[in-house]
């Protein structure tokens, strides 16, 4: 076990949904460690426990067995520690762009001058300085996910679970998302671990990619992408991204068939 | 031409626009076939004036109770009697009605009783108030109290329960606590619902209250109405009932306003 700050262990988790016989059994003694600063993306068939894992290393869901640390320590309960970006969309929607943005700081009681210069700086990074005023329901889709980033970004957390967190956007959004999160993150290192469905996505952003299997969900395939960075999207027609995506979708592949 | 088209359109539009003007024009359009309504029955003699007034007879009732002070005893007795009954049943309801929807447990412990208090008809307990209170002002605030509060109560609770889990997962990863969590994330979220409700009880406050005058009151528009009706002055009936259709009308009004303001981002 690692002990930095922004580490994260996996170990043995299980989880099951319901009693009886509606019992599902949705993760079966998944373990992984995730080292401190390192981007981890997590592909896997649709239902195989992805979001479930990523509440429990958030502490939003209590796993039925097994435990996960962030930073050494035994996770019990959601902390500011551990920021999320959601599948839904999940801005408060009584508070403005700005006031979303510094929502964490504002719990954290960070004096106002301060907070207002992180925010302003989040704002900038993610190009709605002119929607600081704005609701999240006058905002597109794309938008309120940039916000979301923004809002888990500028609460600095060491570890960021990001649940495809573009996966109800337009290709043309996605890719300029992407980018930005490439930006930010070769910026601030911080630990991430981002499910999607992308295997493209898979490549381009991550340092790793560990593919589940069908649920109940383990480990199926742990892989490095060693694709140095910065990366741009235009590393997606070179050889060794295609022989990567290849051997992604051949473990992808096994599993959907498996399911059926 | 195009003008006129597009206007017809954003009529036929379900859900469509239609511009201010409009909206006046066809609100004032249909008052103007009540009130012509009403004037061409009384004036022209369709209905006899001892059931249906003149307007101007309803006019001069409202100057002569206004000039010797009456009308604003009255006026006052009632708004009073409302007031008084929905804000202490609204200032209970909300933080209980949002911990109830917040908290399994407190909603275990009261919905029950809650659910058995709210479907009795408050009007088969009014003998029941009298006999403890009386006729005085504290009868009729208490009518208006159970005639709302319960209500009031479950329709809160079901507003904080609606609030998205994920809403409050995420507040939890921003460093909020389970115990900032109800007044920081669930009450603001629920606003619009809960002002939604007020405004909807509110309405169902100035039924009560009509029914608490009507059976015993010695002061209020509902009092005054079933005085005039043992002396068959049908004006000041139809004065009451004016005013009091009036009063509701601002206070739904006041609602939509409170609403505009303080949730401007649900507008
Ligand atoms: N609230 C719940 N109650 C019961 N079962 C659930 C619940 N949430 C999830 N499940 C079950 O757990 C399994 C894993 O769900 P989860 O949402 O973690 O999957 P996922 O990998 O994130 O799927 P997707 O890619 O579609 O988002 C699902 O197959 C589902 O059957
Ligand atoms: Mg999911």
């Amino acid at each position: 076990m690692t002990n930095t700050r922004g580490s994260l262990s996996i170990q043995n988790v299980s989880l099951s949904y319901g009693k009886a016989e509606k019992r599902v059994l949705a993760l079966d003694g998944i373990s992984f460690e995730v080292r401190s600063n390192q981007f981890t993306v997590i592909v896997g068939p649709s239902g195989c426990g992805k979001s479930s894992l990523l509440y429990i290393a958030a502490g939003l869901l209590e796993a039925s067995a097994g435990g996960v640390t962030a930073s050494g320590r035994l996770v019990e309960a959601p902390g500011a520690d551990r920021g999320m970006v959601f599948q839904s969309y999940t801005l408060f929607p009584w508070l403005t762009v700005r006031d979303n943005i510094g929502y964490g700081l504002r719990r954290k009681s960070m004096p106002a001058a301060e907070r207002e210069a992180i925010v302003a700086r989040y704002l900038d990074e993610v190009g709605l300085t002119a929607f600081a005023g704005h609701y999240p329901k006058q905002l597109s889709g794309g938008m309120m996910q940039r916000v979301a980033i923004a809002r888990a970004l500028a609460n600095d957390p060491d570890i960021l679970l990001m649940d495809e967190p573009f996966g109800a956007l337009d290709s043309q959004t996605r890719h300029s998302m992407q980018k930005l999160l490439l930006r930010v993150w070769e910026q601030s290192q911080k630990t991430v671990a981002f499910v999607t469905h992308d295997i493209d996505e898979a490549i381009l952003l991550g340092d790793r990619v560990i593919v589940m299997t069908a649920r109940p969900g383990k480990v199926k395939a742990d892989i490095e992408i060693n694709i140095p960075r910065p990366r741009a999207p235009e590393i997606e027609l070179e050889s060794e991204f295609i022989s990567l995506k290849r051997r992604i979708l051949n473990e992808l592949r096994g599993e959907i068939d498996e399911d059926h | 031409m195009n003008g006129k088209r597009n206007l017809v359109r954003s009529f036929t539009t379900p859900f469509g626009d239609v511009p201010a003007p409009a909206a006046f024009i066809a609100a004032t359009t249909v008052w103007v076939a009540v009130l012509g309504t009403w004037a061409v029955a009384t004036y022209g003699g369709y209905v006899a004036d001892m059931f249906l007034p003149v307007p101007d007879a309803v006019i001069r009732r409202a100057w002569k109770l206004a000039s010797d002070g009456t009308l604003f005893v009255h006026l006052w007795s009632s708004v009073e009697v409302v007031l008084l009954g929905f804000t202490v049943s609204a200032a209970i309801a909300v933080p209980l009605g949002l911990y109830m929807g917040t908290y399994k447990i407190v909603q275990a412990a009261l919905e029950p009783l809650v659910n058995f208090i709210r479907y009795l008809p408050v009007t088969s307990l009014v003998p029941l108030f009298i006999l403890w209170i009386g006729i005085g002002i504290g009868q009729r605030i208490t009518v208006i109290f159970f005639g709302t509060f319960f209500s009031q109560l479950i329709m809160i609770s079901d507003e904080a329960r609606a609030v998205s889990r994920d809403l409050v997962n995420a507040s939890y990863t921003l460093g909020t606590t389970r115990r900032e969590a109800v007044w920081h994330v669930i009450f603001p979220a629920a606003l619009p619902g809960i002002i939604n409700t007020l405004r909807v009880t509110m309405g169902w406050a100035w039924t009560y209250l009509v029914v608490a005058e009507l059976v015993a009151a010695n002061s209020g528009l509902g009092f005054i109405s079933l005085k005039a009706m043992r002396g068959f002055q049908v004006d000041t009936i139809f004065l009451a009932i004016f005013l009091i259709g009036l009063l509701g009308l601002i206070t739904d009004m006041g609602f939509r306003l409170m609403r505009r303001w303080l949730c401007p981002w649900a507008a």
